[in-house]
């Protein structure tokens, strides 16, 4: 048993299922987008505008935003400790992206309800 | 042909270098690379490898030829010459004794890590613990590795975190025991495994797959690994 404190839920099996949760929300945002972009190819901004107005699609692209922020922390926490070695380099970069993460997660919120 | 063959002698030489040989092949036969390697120390007799039976068994001879590792013993020179030209290795990710000679502490010690041994806590029968033939069969594809470290040492996971990656070879061996029916410890077993490291770092690439010399497929095993973990959790 190898012991870890920065990863996203401490247990392998965990962060495993968060990752392709997630990836399945993404999934399914990604492709929603792509067909409701490929079918309202006229769309204009009141359109656009009148999409993010509708609760339902808040729902959905807040779910899909916190599921980026999950998705990569776990993918980046993964390649850091991976390819930084040195302890107190490596824990700065994970701040960087937690920080980071936690910024567009506030931001996209921000944009999401300010529509 | 050329040969060049990774040369190192920590007492003698001050860093790694490859050293360019050309060799006839009695005959022109298609012999294996442990014959070649002894048609190489006849030529120059500092040239260091491990082998012992040279069938395939032993595991001794694990090494990287031409960019894929393999036992050299069971590896025709026709599988992997490539224009007349063979690169031998030690095998990747593991420190270099001498030559073709790895370390394989860190290889052994995520070996032990998996208690590779049954554990069985109910008293002992007079006579042994039966198996039925289909939980004998269960161990089918798993008790053949003879650890010969081909598949770990061909996995970047392992490369990076020696330490923390049990690595295809020990998780092999890991379910090889989570599959027998006469274990009794497979709750601890799994406690032991569930965090980010020990299997969850494997991404499935099946480089062991792809150069296990006897035909193992560690990363299925690890797959079932991971299903035991989601079974046993809530």
């Amino acid at each position: 048993m190898v012991t870890s404190i920065t990863s996203f839920g401490r247990s392998g099996l965990y962060d495993w299922m968060v990752q392709r949760v997630t990836a399945v929300v993404l999934l399914a945002y990604t492709i929603f987008m792509i067909g409701y972009l490929l079918f309202n190819s006229d769309m204009d901004y009141s359109q656009w505008k009148s999409l993010f107005e509708c609760t339902s699609m808040r729902i959905f692209t807040l779910l899909a935003l916190l599921s980026m922020a999950a998705h990569a922390w776990i993918g980046l926490w993964s390649v850091t400790t991976d390819y930084i070695k040195p302890t107190g380099l490596r824990f700065v970069v994970q701040s960087g992206c937690g920080l980071l993460t936690f910024i567009y997660v506030v931001w996209g919120i921000q944009i999401l309800w300010g529509v | 042909m050329l040969v060049s063959v990774y040369r190192y002698n920590p007492e003698t030489d001050d860093a790694p270098y490859m050293q360019d040989i050309h060799i006839d092949i009695p005959g022109g036969k298609d012999i294996m690379v442990l014959d070649l390697l002894q048609l190489l120390k006849d030529k120059d007799t500092s040239l260091g490898y491990r082998r012992s039976c040279r069938e395939g068994v032993c595991g001794s001879d694990g090494m990287n030829m031409n960019g894929k590792n393999g036992l050299a013993c069971i590896t025709a020179l026709s599988q992997v010459v490539v224009d007349d030209k063979l690169v031998l290795r030690p095998l990747p990710g593991l420190p270099v004794i001498r030559d073709l000679v790895v370390d394989m502490s860190q290889f052994y010690k995520q070996y032990e890590k998996i208690k590779p041994f049954l554990i069985n806590d109910t008293p002992a029968p007079p006579m042994e613990r039966l198996q039925s033939p289909e939980e004998r069969e269960e161990l089918d594809g798993l008790y053949e590795c003879i650890l010969c470290a081909c598949c770990t040492t061909a996995c970047p996971s392992f490369w990076w975190n020696p330490d923390k990656f049990v690595g295809p070879s020990g998780l092999l061996q890991a379910y090889r025991f989570l599959a027998d029916s006469r274990d009794t410890a497979t709750r601890e077993r799994l406690a032991e495994l569930d965090d980010p490291f020990s299997v969850f770092r494997c991404h499935g690439i099946m480089n062991c797959v792809s150069v296990c010399p006897k035909g193992l497929n560690p990363t299925k095993a690890i797959g079932k690994i991971r299903n035991m973990l989601i079974q046993q959790a809530t």
